[in-house]
């Protein structure tokens, strides 16, 4: 079991409060991602949960139990570090079996344990080896073994991809989805990067300066996002955002549109424009399409391979249904 | 983090550190202040009473003070020299490719774990004796007549024991810091045109800068300190009395404690000076 | 990244290296040569270099004579001593310090530096003054105390740029994993510091090997060490090369053996770290 429950948790150095009041609940099973830009909170807001800082004010509670004052190794958590964390004097097979050492276990116990988890990772031929030995994605393999060993009441990841590199990072994804559909325990995990958050998450935290922005599915997350922070920040390419008239004429002080919800034609449209550069990704093609009234270029994504080039003449239209209208505090207009 | 709890150990283990270094701080410090305020001579009376800074007054005008001054500034700022040109020098070529760069590195270092006791008595006697040292065999191969040197060149015979000691020093320090130098700047600056003579004094002379001024900084202090040295060769005759010997004979050969003490805290606060600039960078070190 | 380097220009560097170095090595070198010949070979004109009846005399009359193993049994004590003693007293400072940085951390190892930097003349009074009225002036425990606390700022700053390589992480994991402050230190702090712990004694023992200020002020006969042994040499047996270099030998072939272990530790721990 892993609920987790955030009642008024708030967090500050000294005077400076890096998380005001908060409230949040992670529901059992569920799969959670903390997403934000760097210095957002969302670390600090991992490591209150891990009990490795204090909280200064509010109550924790795992299960029901109250866990604020319950110090790390008794919360029944198990963390991935970003940087891993292995010992490094250790084999794997020690690093793995560290948990179960510290909790008491008998050898053979210990041994059947490292021995499941290696095969769920594919680390069955390096157990002898030392962490200085590994490859990137082997090391992140072994720090996810030590946590899952423990068969704790929920897995807490802060930012484990962030050292591999993109190919990797891609499979490492998979592999996180697929040990959550498995496991079906508790996972949060914190990212700074919107398509990790997307495609992992079931549940998507956005955070910005300690505050929650929005809580909800990736796909809430897309079609309604709560204001321009998080309309910009989920979705890739970003969101179009327009002020100015051209907002004005749809009764807001901003409007967004995303690339995929623009329509472009040669002929007769709402916007006319000149387009720039141009990425051909072959499946896709964005535009950056600079447009009479409008500040910033619009960035439009067609599929396939169109045949327009830097310089030529396009209009523009959006599409109704998915235009976003947000006020002079940046919320949205339902 | 940090928690409550690691923050209260973290005072508990850090106080017998903290405690010992400031009683041995504190406890001689003042006694020295308090000797140097007063006419004190063990042998001779012993606590004659208070006179305020006369101590300070007579320890400078006192006809050896400036003598020792000089003497202090000629080796400190000879062995400065020596080490700091030669230990770029030797630096440079350490950092060339070669065979045996290992025991290379290994012949280089040496001289500075040999104990000062030792390295200035085998200078003294196996090399400088005017009869049977080395010097004076190579003198006479070539048909000169040997220097005595501990006598006619004394400052000059110092300077070189007391560099043989410190250029290792300064050479494993340079070449530490020569490594660090990143070679795609020396590759962008080939790029840019410059020839070797510009890469050595625009990009690599600069990157030594602060490794140099370190050096000179932490030598400055061991330096003015120096002691067995001159203790063993020439016990501070034919004008190689520092001010850190001087002090060391007001204090222990003529037993005059409170001029001695006075001239301490002379030392102390000319090595004060000195620290404050190296503390200065290795606290902007910290931070990083 | 790296060029071929031309096998001349190799070889000249190599040739050039070697000459300098063993210019530099050569009093050394001179020295332990010296200490296997006889008396009057050691004065020879010309000198003899190598073609000479190598002997082991001269270290059995410096042994005989001088007592030499008292010496260096109190050099021994007085190094391991004064660092062993140090180490215990700077591995939780530092491991504080490290760890639980607050806002004074930084002051305070600047205040330890400073320490180091006090001239020892300018309390050399005090300091023979309380020995003598503690009664123990040429005591070998004074000089360990002394000897660890003029190189204990030294230990602290040298263990806490190791443990500061420590990650954080690594412990925050130990944490997660159920270990306690006591399994912290035992299984995951303590193994991975002790390269760090080890270099530090290395190199504090040597300093503490060749201090010869206090050792050479504080000592006469009962806790006299090697450095004042040697300064005992000075004159007149100082001109008896061989047995001077016999001294002499024994008194650095343990350290320099040592000394060559510890040459990187050496830039990090007399620079404070301020050189990488």
């Amino acid at each position: 079991m892993g609920r987790i429950t955030l009642d008024k948790v708030r967090k500050a150095f000294g005077d400076v409060e890096v998380i005001p009041p908060l409230d949040l609940t992670i529901e059992d099973g569920e799969f959670v991602v903390f997403v934000g830009p760097s210095g957002c909170g969302k670390s600090t807001l991992l490591r209150l949960i891990a009990g490795l800082e204090d909280v200064s004010g509010g109550e924790i509670r795992i299960d029901g139990q109250d866990a604020t004052m319950v110090p790390p190794a008794k919360r029944g958590l198990a963390m991935v570090f970003q940087s891993y964390a292995l010992y490094p004097h250790m084999s794997v097979r020690k690093n793995i079996a560290f948990p179960l050492r510290m909790a008491g276990l008998d050898r053979a116990e210990q041994e059947r344990r490292v021995k499941a988890a290696a095969e769920v990772l594919n680390l069955t031929d390096y157990l002898d080896r030392r962490p200085g030995q590994l490859s990137g994605g082997q090391r992140q393999r072994v720090a996810i073994g030590r946590a899952i060993v423990r068969e704790p009441a929920a897995f807490l990841f802060d930012e484990p991809l962030s050292n591999l590199d993109a190919a990797l990072r891609v499979g490492m994804r998979l592999e996180i989805s697929e040990l959550h559909k498995r496991l079906k325990t508790t996972m949060i995990y914190v990212t700074h990067d919107q398509v990790e958050a997307m495609t992992m998450a079931d549940k998507i935290v956005v955070l910005r300066a300690g505050n929650i922005e929005q809580v909800g599915s990736p796909l809430e997350l897309y079609r309604a996002p709560r204001n321009t922070f998080v309309a910009g920040f989920i979705g890739s390419p970003k969101m179009n955002l327009i002020t100015g008239p051209v907002a004005a004429q749809h009764d807001a002080t901003t409007i967004g549109i995303r690339p995929e919800h623009i329509r472009v034609t040669e002929g007769a449209g709402d916007w006319q424009g000149t387009v720039g550069v141009s990425e051909h990704l072959g499946s896709d093609t964005f535009f950056h399409v600079t447009c009479a009234g409008i500040a910033e270029p619009l960035t439009v994504r067609v599929g396939g391979e169109v045949d327009l080039r830097y310089g030529d003449t396009v209009h523009l239209t959006p599409d109704p249904e998915h235009l976003h209208r947000f006020d002079a505090q940046g919320l949205r207009i339902a | 983090m940090a928690t409550q709890s690691s923050r209260s150990a973290a005072r508990i283990m850090m106080a017998p550190a903290v405690f010992l270094l400031l009683v041995w701080m504190l406890v001689p410090l003042c006694m020295t202040l308090w000797f140097s305020l007063r006419d004190y001579r063990p042998l001779r009376g012993g606590d004659l009473g208070f006179v305020g800074l006369e101590n300070f007054a007579r320890f400078v005008s006192s006809s050896s003070f400036w003598p020792a001054v000089f003497t202090t500034v000629l080796i400190v700022g000879g062995v400065l020299l020596v080490s700091i040109v030669f230990g770029v020098l030797l630096a440079m070529l350490l950092d060339q490719p070669m065979w045996g760069q290992g025991v290379v590195r290994i012949l280089v270092i040496a001289p500075f774990f040999v104990m000062p006791t030792v390295s200035a008595l085998v200078w003294k006697n196996m090399f400088m004796d005017p009869t049977n040292g080395v010097f004076a065999h190579i003198w006479r191969a070539f048909g000169a007549d040997p220097v005595v040197w501990l006598t006619d060149v004394p400052i000059l015979s110092l300077i070189l024991i007391i560099s043989w000691q410190w250029l290792p020093f300064a050479t494993l320090i340079l070449l530490t810091a020569f490594q660090s130098l990143d070679s795609e700047q020396l590759e962008a600056a080939e790029m840019d045109g410059a020839n070797p003579l510009a890469r050595f004094f625009f990009i690599a002379l600069p990157h030594l800068s602060r490794a140099i001024t370190i050096v000179i900084l932490i030598q400055t202090i061991f330096l003015l300190a120096v002691f067995a040295e001159i203790f063993v060769t020439t016990g501070g005759a034919f004008g190689t009395r520092t001010l850190t010997y001087l002090i060391y004979q007001r204090v222990l050969e003529s037993q005059n404690v409170g001029l001695g003490s006075a001239g301490g805290v002379y030392a102390i606060i000319l090595a004060n000076i000195v620290a404050l600039f190296l503390m200065r960078i290795v606290g902007k070190n910290l931070d990083r | 990244m790296a060029r071929a380097v031309t096998t001349q220009r190799k070889a000249l560097n190599t040739a050039i290296a070697w000459t300098v170095g063993f210019l530099i090595f050569f009093p050394i070198l001179w020295t332990i040569l010296t200490s296997f010949k006889t008396e009057a070979e050691a004065i020879a004109n010309p000198p003899v270099i190598l073609f000479f009846d190598w002997t082991l005399e001269n270290y059995g009359v410096v042994q005989e004579r001088s007592n030499y193993m008292r010496f260096l049994w109190n050099s021994i004590i007085i190094a391991g001593g004064s660092t062993l003693l140090g180490i215990l007293i700077a591995v939780p400072a530092a491991w504080s310090m490290a760890f639980v940085p607050s806002r004074r951390t930084k002051d305070i190892l600047l205040w330890m530096l400073s320490t180091k930097m006090l001239p020892a003349v300018g309390v050399l009074y005090p300091i023979y003054l309380l020995c003598i009225q503690l009664g123990v002036l040429d005591n070998r425990i004074a000089l360990v105390v002394i000897l660890m606390l003029i190189n204990l700022p030294i230990i602290v700053w040298m263990l806490y740029t190791y443990f500061k390589e420590i990650p954080g992480e690594i412990l925050e994991a130990a944490r997660m994993d159920g270990a306690g402050l006591k399994e912290e230190l035992l299984y995951v702090l303590t193994p991975m510091a002790i390269p760090g712990i080890a270099s530090t004694i290395l190199l504090n023992f040597i300093l503490a090997w060749n201090e010869a200020f206090w050792t050479l002020n504080l000592t006469s006969v009962d806790a006299a060490p090697l450095t004042a042994f040697i300064a005992s040499y000075s004159s007149p047996e100082g001109l008896f090369f061989a047995k001077l270099s016999a001294a002499s030998t024994m008194a650095i072939a343990p350290i320099l053996i040592l000394g060559w272990f510890s040459q990187k530790q050496l830039v990090r721990g007399l620079t404070f770290g301020a050189v990488k």
